[in-house]
């Protein structure tokens, strides 16, 4: 591009702050990273899920009380809310196009999904620690 | 397009609305679709989990409502994005390894994902009533 005369600004100048920062990849390697995580353990929940031996208050806490159980199921819910941030990120700046409301549910949704992942983690802590 | 927008005399790339239905297109809308829905269903993980962690009474109304009919719908179009979600995902990841490029291949990855959810999905369910 050339470097308009008219201007006192160095293109670096103008360039700066406009875009893309470096961190473009890191988006697209953590969505792809946090996927393949996802596999392995999108398995083991599921084949929890079909070897619980019922559906009550008991079954479901003596489960999450085992130390397994509960380390496994915190990694699937960092990995998959992450993924979740991540590809809603993506949808919305795709489809919001006005900047103030983009950066405004951009700025919901990833407190929601961070809250949520909170609220996860801990109820599944409170339950492994009391049991 | 909008009236207010102002003529522009720059080629337009082509939309939707020009192209013949596709496998393909249709599934890469479904990952999109089916990926927010999951999206969503991190909602209901919230909820069996907290309710899991406040008590038997707050368990008894998560069970009570995924029991219904429509809880157990909900829970079956779930599992459907689920796995199709899984299985696209994993077709995703070998393009990102530039695999599977060719037309033949992207297809026949399109049909086994098809394949691999309708069977994960029958054999999940069985797996629960059983």
């Amino acid at each position: 591009m050339s470097h308009q005369p008219d201007r006192i600004q160095s293109p670096l100048g103008r360039a700066r702050a406009l875009g893309s920062a470096h961190d473009g990849v890191h988006h697209w390697l953590i969505e792809r990273a946090t996927a393949v995580l996802a596999v392995p353990l999108t398995f083991w929940l599921v084949w929890s899920v079909t070897r619980m031996p019922g559906w009550t208050y008991t079954d479901i806490t003596v489960w999450l009380a085992q130390p397994l159980n509960a380390i496994l199921m915190i990694l699937s819910v960092i990995v998959m809310f992450t993924h979740a941030a991540l590809g809603v990120q993506v949808i919305l700046e795709d489809y919001v196009h006005c900047e103030a409301s983009k950066l405004a549910s951009l700025l919901t949704l990833k407190f929601l999904f961070f809250a949520g992942a909170v609220a996860c983690i801990f109820a599944i802590l409170k339950i492994a620690l009391a049991g | 397009m909008a009236q207010s927008a102002k003529p522009s005399d720059r080629p337009l790339s082509p939309h939707l609305q020009v192209y013949r239905w596709q496998l393909t297109m249709t599934m890469s809308i479904l990952h999109r679709i089916s990926g927010a829905a999951l999206a969503v269903g991190l909602a209901v993980i919230v909820w069996i989990l907290m309710a899991a962690a406040i008590g038997p009474a707050a368990w008894e109304t998560f069970t009570a409502v995924a029991g219904s009919l429509a809880g157990r719908v909900a829970l079956f179009g779930w599992s459907v994005a689920l796995y199709y979600h899984l299985f696209n995902g994993i077709r995703h990841l070998f393009w990102d390894c530039g695999k599977l490029f060719e037309i033949r291949n992207a297809y026949l990855a399109g049909y086994l994902v098809w394949l691999a959810t309708g069977l994960m999905t029958l054999a999940t369910w069985w797996g629960i009533a059983t």
